[in-house]
């Protein structure tokens, strides 16, 4: 951990004035550090792509393995279960760089606090989201969702994992160090997740009713670029009101 | 606006007085308010055609609804005042505000349920409007719990701020897409607004009774922030004066 | 309207007056829960201007 603290002082220190290239170069930093970072604790990432796992498995125990039922409930079940696995990784995002200070570095340094955050928050979507995307075809076979309705799941997690991960930012640096972290922190996220909820679960929908999932997407699509312009400058915000 | 500077009760020294003077004023009105909306509501307006005599609870649940939506964007308000200016009363008066506006939204939950069973047959439909303040209800308990997790108090300020001013900004996203939700999903769902044509009487009445609500929310959070204040400011030296005022 | 037509509104009374009573007790608790508050802070408030005396 000192070693990748060492790192970061080193690289901010010789890191060029602030400037629009900058802000790029920071981005490509924060993001190759993040994933760095992620591939030496990939253990942690088993983890909770097992929770996903577990959390969807939970669902056919509990209201029993009719298919008509689980067929009805399965992209649902598919989204709650990502909102909550994308929930429980959230944390890492700052803490460990708040813990040993390379944030308040990342605060001081010339480069612009929102592209280095862009770049973590990349990397945690790379490291969290994509995989939950990539599983969820999978998962949907044993609720009975046809070849279609599975690449529709996955489109829709694919653009709402990202939001979830822009929003879940913002959220872990307002309560970065703060009591009852994780799950104050659900109660902040889950709420502003309604819309990512609704629109994803909703596009499966449509398409079994017969209706294209594209209103559903191009507003996810919205919704995704709004947070990528967005988030980072209100989770800078957030990060810069924990680090006073 | 000439001859008076504002800013000169932006302090919380300043501001204390003026909030004592205050309340009893705006709990008179509204009382009074509250009194003749009643009287309305239940002497003078008539039975409905249709829901008898249970639609009187119209006269509750939709000031508190409207209340528990205003009450959360003038909060917002006072959130980006504080932010902007860094001026510990505009955020010592969204903390103030906070918690009435809760309980608003309880009421506008609890007399819609209450007003769906005789009328739609169940307490809970999933309509979109009650839905959404289902959620904004959880927008006020986030913004409570992340002040109390907090102990600084700046901190405690500057945090839960950025979390109204993010949330006021989601929550009409929030509405339109339980609205979308609730039409795609028909089935059970019946539009919650009371009958198209509505007598006169009854919109007066849910007109005065919003003001009362809105008065009785400016008297309880200038109390509420007098308590903040001497929470806060215990150490200051104005404070031991005032406070045994 | 007689007081017992009044209570039974319509047949209704439960809704109505469950909301409305409800509410009254929201409001109570509410400006009771308020009024504690005040003197939990006017007391914490007077003894430390107490203390600030004696150190004077």
């Amino acid at each position: 951990m000192s070693a990748v603290g060492d790192a970061a002082e080193r690289a901010l220190e010789t890191a060029p004035a602030a400037s629009p290239f900058g802000a790029w170069q920071a981005v490509a930093w924060s993001l190759a550090r993040d994933l760095r970072i992620a591939v030496r604790t990939r253990a942690e990432l088993g983890v909770q792509l097992l929770f996903y796992v577990i959390v969807i498995m939970l669902f056919p125990l509990s209201v029993g393995p009719e298919p008509a039922l689980l067929r009805a409930i399965g992209p649902g079940v598919a989204w709650v279960a990502a909102l909550l696995a994308v929930l429980l990784s959230l944390p890492r995002l700052f803490a460990a760089d708040f813990a040993d200070g390379s944030l308040e570095q990342m605060g001081a340094s010339a480069f612009p606090l929102p592209a280095l955050i862009t770049g973590k928050v990349a990397a945690h979507w790379i490291a969290t989201g994509a995989p939950l995307v990539l599983l969820s075809p999978v998962l949907a076979l044993p609720f009975g969702l046809s070849g279609e309705e599975s690449a529709i799941l996955a489109l829709g997690l694919l653009l709402g994992t990202g939001i979830l991960s822009l929003l879940g930012a913002i959220g872990a640096a307002l309560t970065l160090g703060v009591r009852g972290g994780g799950a104050l922190l659900a109660l902040l996220v889950l709420p502003l997740s309604a819309p990512v909820l609704i629109f994803g679960a909703g596009a499966v929908d449509a398409v079994r009713a017969g209706l294209s999932p594209w209103p559903q997407f191009s507003l996810l699509a919205a919704g995704l670029l709004l947070a990528i312009v967005g988030a980072p400058f209100a989770a800078s915000a957030a990060v810069r009101i924990a680090l006073d | 606006m000439t001859g008076i500077n504002w800013f000169k009760y932006s302090a919380p020294s300043a501001f204390y007085p003026l909030a004592v003077r205050s309340v009893p004023w705006f709990a008179a009105i509204a009382a009074v308010l509250a009194a003749i909306g009643l009287y309305l509501g239940f002497a003078v307006a008539p039975t409905d055609a249709q829901q008898g005599e249970a639609y009187r609870i119209i006269f509750i649940h939709v000031p508190a609804a409207w209340m528990s939506m205003f009450i959360y964007v003038v909060m917002a308000g006072w959130c980006a005042l504080s932010l902007v200016f860094n001026t510990r009363l505009s955020a010592m008066m969204a903390q103030a505000l906070a918690p009435t506006g809760a309980w608003f939204t309880f009421i506008a939950l609890w007399t819609g349920a209450f007003w769906g069973k005789p009328t739609w047959g169940t307490y809970w439909a999933w309509d979109a409007r009650m839905t959404s303040e289902l959620i904004l209800l959880f927008l006020y308990f986030g913004y409570i719990a992340l002040r109390n997790a907090i102990d600084d108090p700046r901190r405690a300020d500057r945090a839960s701020a950025l979390l109204a001013l993010v949330g006021v900004v989601n929550v009409p996203i929030i509405y339109f897409s339980v609205k979308w939700w609730n039409t795609l999903h028909q089935g059970a769902s019946v539009s919650v607004t009371a009958a198209p044509t509505m007598a006169k009487i009854m919109l007066v009445t849910m007109l005065i009774m919003a003001l009362a609500a809105w008065a009785y929310t400016i008297a309880v959070a200038l109390k509420r922030v007098q308590a903040i204040i001497l929470e806060r400011e215990r150490n200051a030296g104005w404070v031991g004066a005032l406070a045994t005022a | 309207m007689n007081l017992s037509q009044f209570l039974n509104m319509g047949g209704y009374g439960f809704y109505v007056w469950g909301s409305y009573v409800v509410t009254a007790i929201v409001i109570v608790c509410e400006l009771v829960s308020l009024h504690a508050r005040m003197q939990r802070a006017r007391g914490r408030t007077a003894a430390v201007s107490k203390t600030k005396g004696q150190a004077r």
